[in-house]
């Protein structure tokens, strides 16, 4: 519907800004799209517009006037176009654009469902929950699944399908639910359970029986424990303040058995004016260590990563080591309880440390238990106030720990950084709308791929070479440190802009065109020893040796300079 | 005088040892003429033998009859003994006080020690400044190496031979000598092949209030121009201490006598500056009750941080003089024995790939450092925890090795060695068995005869199972320049040091394994048995062609 282009645009090089490329840009309805004059390399720089974050204008210049793109991922596009006029229609059609006020205009849906009709069926197939329930043993004696809420009608922000312990009665789930807005219900099982809810509507003195024993019913279905944690991550100032509002937390005295945990991770808002000086931060162009450092602590963000993985660390310790079950909310019991849940479940088990075990995580923690993307990834025009990077901060904790334990996740960096950026793109219609009765009155599984089998499609990129599933810091509950020191920015987030010449290298690309060579050479190893033996070599294994001996020993070096210097071209590239 | 006059309790039973990340032992200290060490006299427990020179200081404390000492050690580590009866403890703490401030040079252990391994290749002859001279002679003939220092009489902190401008005649040095810090005349640190370009160090002009100047001087730097270039001084100075410099007869090469020199001003700080840095980052790093505001502050006010990037971007600022802009670079600040040492050092990391070898690290260390006059002796006498007011003491060449990591972390294949040959020499320019870092400079190593009565640090590096230890399993020959980013975000707190025995590495070093056995198998085993394997497949097609 629209097709601006505006010719000899400088897309600049925010580290050197001297060297611009320049080319023609095109806006088309999904994309923004720069194409390098230069007819050797013709390099092409893609913004999606769902990407974008934010589209500055600084008062125009002799040489023309500036855009200042920024994306949701934290990177940055400046370009240089000489006619303040194009310049402006530029701004207007980006800002439009990137503002979608109705799901439909979304990318996702703006394609037809039934090019791959079968493709896209098979996509949402290809994560199964109920397998994962069953990994984890549950249904079983003591915890079942109820029907309650298969239409949505006790709580519409949980899945159809959830799992409360045996002894609680139907009038015991309502009840409870009716005493909060979501009832405790049970996404993480092995003796002891990890359940999730959200505040109680206790007020300064208002009490539920059947949520207390819904409580007793979650302790009682962990044979010999005496009593369960609730923790309640927000900080305690905050939970007291809500009982004016006739909600809070649990009274100790009403509940037999419980201990309370506040934990301490801030609200929504606070989180949101962190990441902006955060990414602030890592965008600021020659501070000095003291500007760096001082913004880093200004910011506050290491601090709300410590305690949201601090929240997770309590959990997985409670379950595991004592061996009791946690309930945990916060106040709605979608956005801290998802974190604290999802880091808890990395901390316990490590399928969770796997490229599909993540997703899966995803999926049940965040997808299925209503977490709501639309309204906190800003997927539509809408209130600013509800949007807050809750899912980053999660992602964030794993990055956090695979610094801490190098072997211990199946996947790198890059694949974090890659969910980050679906979660904000729209591409596939996994995280549209807030939750799952939305997506399914949407019938978006009708309308839209899931994103999961692509990025396990492309999972060769995504893989840590240290991983091994046999390895020691595989197995078991990961103990990380979380004394601040250990913590660290996440460079491969917020300050992806750096060029340098020669590339910098990474251990994970040498490694990776190491493993990749060593299976080549497995390959031959085999084809060899079948040959060798007989004495008579076959034409067609002969031919397999040819065309992999092009990476003989001489030959090796020129294999491996093309994994380490891989990145540049990425980092440019932002589609 | 005899050790034994020094020590009161040569042994105790019964006293426990606790330290980081290893099991509690209990057993019989002994303390001997250089060492403290507790045995718990069972097989497979470890023991531990501190050298007395690597205790940086000591705390006691006592409940009822049980005393505690608080071993602070100059690594870092931070160890506990406790030993029962008040008088041993007492003993034992007083004994440990005299032996590991010992000022009699001749008392140092390196006099003592006897190596336990075999010399393949002895460290004292493995960087003689003729053999690094040969190398630089084979790509030019416009300098030569002078033994005007023969006897240390032009500049005590210089070697016996120095590489000069091959015009430049001894009579001119000598003057020139006489105009800079210390004798301190200006002598190459280092020629860039590529374009022949020099890096050049030496000790402030003394130009003092009224500007001095010195003709020889002039001749001497001016002679490393070539017709028509001009070159730049990095002064590591500020403008404003560099001006200050001169009420105390010191100074700065000024436009007016230096016409073809443009001179930079940088921001690095003077050592004393340096040695309250470090005892506040310690003391940062030592606190694990802060929260992430106060150790985030804590960090920044140490400023250590600050200096690891203030010396790289000097050490960046030079290498591009050289290799982008094709100039000949002078760098000095007061004394020429510090902050020019850590500059025209990683100035050579960054643009000769032979420094980043093991090799040619231990070459740069010895030309760099140890021959160009670093008072190793009196910087590195006290680390970070000690009591006692610092003199002279300063982590400039910690802070020059945490630049080096830096720039290993942001390359991690362009390096032959790991970190830990980093941590290596951190560990002994502060307490050794090895002669290596005694002294303050080439003429003070050669009256102490270390050479003869020594063992050279390098001789045990060099050996096969240890450079095998230190190497990075990850490199590969890289001939390029290395530009690092100076950016703060990019600069890490060195982990391998300062948190060392604070948080567990048991990770890491399984990842490092974990690396070291991918590229093995890849490399070693698998290459060797492809090849076998093609050898044998070759021979058979042969002998079918024969057949055929």
């Amino acid at each position: 519907f629209l097709n601006e282009t505006v010719e000899n645009v400088r897309l600049i090089d925010r580290t050197a800004p001297r060297k611009a490329m320049v080319g023609t840009l095109y806006l088309s309805a999904t994309h923004t799209i720069f194409v390098e004059n230069n007819p050797e390399t013709r390099r092409e720089t893609w913004v999606l517009h769902s990407m974008v974050a934010s589209v500055e204008r600084p008062p125009t210049t002799p040489s023309g006037s500036h855009l200042v793109v920024h994306t949701k991922n934290f990177q940055v596009v400046q370009l240089l176009i000489p006619q303040e006029r194009d310049a402006m229609d530029v701004q207007a059609s980006l800002a439009r654009l990137s503002r979608p006020e109705k799901y439909s205009e979304l990318y996702c849906l703006s394609i037809n469902p039934n090019a791959n009709k079968e493709e896209r069926e098979e996509s949402w197939s290809f994560l199964d929950l109920q397998a994962d329930y069953r990994r984890m043993g549950v249904p079983n004696n003591l915890w079942v699944s109820t029907p309650a809420n298969s239409e949505y009608r006790v709580c519409d922000t949980y899945p159809s399908e959830l799992f409360v312990p045996k002894s609680a009665t139907p009038p015991v789930i309502v009840g409870s639910s009716k005493f909060r807005s979501r009832g405790p219900s049970d996404p993480f099982f092995s003796q002891a359970a990890i359940c999730r809810c959200s505040q109680p509507l206790s007020g300064f003195s208002a009490r539920s029986q059947e949520d207390e024993q819904m409580l007793e019913a979650i302790m009682k279905s962990n044979p010999g424990s005496d009593y369960i944690y609730v923790v309640d991550t927000r900080p305690k100032l905050n939970a007291m303040a809500n009982r004016a509002a006739g909600k809070g937390y649990e009274n100790e005295d009403h509940y037999a058995n419980i201990k309370l945990q506040f934990i301490g991770i801030e609200n929504i808002h606070v989180m949101r004016n962190s990441q902006q000086k955060i990414s602030d931060v890592g965008e600021l162009k020659t501070p000095s260590m003291g500007d760096f450092l001082w913004g880093l602590e200004s910011s506050g963000w290491l601090k709300h990563i410590k305690a949201v993985l601090d929240a997770g660390v309590f959990i997985a310790k409670a379950v595991a080591e004592e061996g009791i079950s946690v309930v945990v909310h916060c106040s709605d019991g979608w956005d801290r309880t998802a974190q604290a849940c999802s880091v808890a479940s990395v901390l316990l088990e490590p399928y969770y440390r796997t490229m599909k075990g993540l997703m899966l995580l995803i999926e049940r923690d965040w997808v299925s238990f209503g977490h709501k993307f639309s309204h906190r990834y800003n997927h539509l025009e809408g209130d600013p106030k509800e949007v807050s990077p809750v899912i980053d901060q999660f992602l964030e904790c794993v990055w956090q720990l695979s610094e801490q334990f190098p072997c211990a996740f199946e996947f790198n960096e890059r694949f974090l950084v890659q969910l980050h950026r679906h979660v904000y793109s729209c591409q596939y219609g996994n995280f549209l709308g807030n939750s799952q009765k939305e997506r399914r009155d949407m019938g978006l599984r009708e309308r839209t791929h899931s994103l999961w089998p692509q990025l396990w499609k492309d999972r060769a990129q995504y893989a840590n070479p240290l991983y091994r599933a046999d390895h020691t810091q595989t197995q078991g509950i990961l103990r990380p440190n979380t004394t601040p020191y250990c913590f660290k920015m996440w460079k491969g987030m917020y300050n992806r802009v750096e060029k340098s010449s020669p590339p910098r290298q990474t251990p994970t690309d040498l490694l990776t065109a190491v493993r990749e060579e060593t299976q080549q050479l497995e390959e031959e190893l085999t084809n060899h020893q079948e040959v060798a033996p007989g004495g008579t070599a076959q034409p067609g294994t002969k031919q397999g040796i040819q065309t992999r001996s092009r990476n003989a020993p001489n030959e090796r070096c020129s294999l491996r300079p093309i994994y380490k210097f891989i990145n540049v071209s990425l980092l440019i590239t932002i589609n | 005088m005899e050790f034994a006059e020094l020590i009161k309790t040569p042994r105790v039973d019964g006293v426990v040892l606790r330290r980081p990340f290893l099991p509690t032992v209990e057993g019989t200290l002994c303390l001997t003429g250089h060492h403290l060490i507790l045995s718990s006299r069972q097989d497979n427990t470890e023991e531990l033998w501190l050298l007395h020179a690597n205790i940086d200081a000591i705390e006691k404390r006592f409940v009822g009859s049980l005393g505690t000492i608080i071993v602070k050690c100059k690594d870092l580590r931070v160890i506990q003994l406790d030993i029962p009866g008040m008088e041993e403890c007492l003993n034992i703490a007083s004994s440990i006080e005299v032996l590991s401030t010992l000022d009699s040079v001749s008392l140092m252990y390196p006099f003592f020690y006897r190596p336990m391994f075999q010399v393949i290749e002895d460290g004292w002859k493995s960087f003689l400044p003729e053999d690094a001279f040969k190398d630089l002679e084979s790509m030019t003939e416009e300098w030569r190496l002078s033994d005007v220092n023969k006897d240390y009489s032009v500049c005590s902190s210089y070697p016996p031979l120095v590489a000069v401008p091959k015009d430049v005649d001894d009579d001119t040095l000598r003057k020139a000598a006489a105009f800079r810090h210390g004798g301190r005349f200006p002598v190459l640190s280092y020629y860039h092949k590529k374009n022949g370009m020099v890096m050049m160090r030496s000790g402030q002009p003394l130009t003092g209030t009224n500007g001095r100047r010195c003709k020889e001087d002039e001749k001497l730097i001016n002679a490393t121009l070539r017709a028509g270039k001009r070159g730049y001084i990095i002064d590591t100075r500020t403008v404003s201490v560099a001006q200050q410099a001169k009420a105390r007869g010191g100074g700065f090469e000024s436009e007016a006598n230096y016409p073809q020199w443009r001179r930079i001003h940088k921001a690095i700080e003077r050592s004393s500056i340096l040695q309250e840095s470090l005892i506040k980052l310690v003391e940062a790093c030592n606190d694990q009750s802060h929260s992430m505001d106060r150790w985030l502050s804590k960090l920044e006010a140490s400023n250590w941080q600050t200096h690891v990037k203030e010396i790289l971007t000097t050490a960046c600022l030079a290498a591009q003089c050289i290799d982008r802009e094709g100039a000949s670079v002078l760098v000095h600040g007061t004394e020429g024995t510090d902050s020019t040492l850590q500059v025209t050092s990683l100035a050579q990391i960054i643009l000769d790939p032979a420094c980043r070898t093991i090799q040619g690290f231990q070459a740069l260390v010895e030309r760099e450092w140890l021959q160009a006059g670093h008072p190793f002796q009196q910087r590195c006498s006290q680390s970070a925890y000690s009591n006692s007011k610092p003199r002279c003491e300063a982590p400039v060449f910690l802070l020059f090795l945490d630049c080096v990591w830096q720039i290993l972390r942001q390359f991690p294949c362009s390096f032959q060695f790991s970190q830990h040959f980093l941590v290596l020499l951190f560990e002994h320019t502060y307490a050794s068995q090895f002669g290596t870092f005694m002294g303050n400079s080439a003429s003070e190593r050669s009256k102490l005869n270390l050479s003869q009565k020594t063992v050279s640090l390098w001789s045990w590096v060099n050996r096969p199972q240890e450079v095998e230890r230190l190497s990075n399993p990850l490199y590969e020959a890289n001939c390029l320049v290395i530009w690092p980013s100076v950016a703060p975000q990019s600069l890490l707190l060195w982990e391998g040091v300062f948190l060392r025995w604070k948080r567990s590495s048991r990770c890491l070093d399984e990842a490092y394994d974990e690396m070291v056995h991918i590229i093995q198998y890849n490399n070693k085993e698998l290459q060797n048995k492809v090849n076998n394997l093609r050898r044998q497949l070759a021979q058979l097609e042969t002998e079918e062609e024969e057949e055929d």
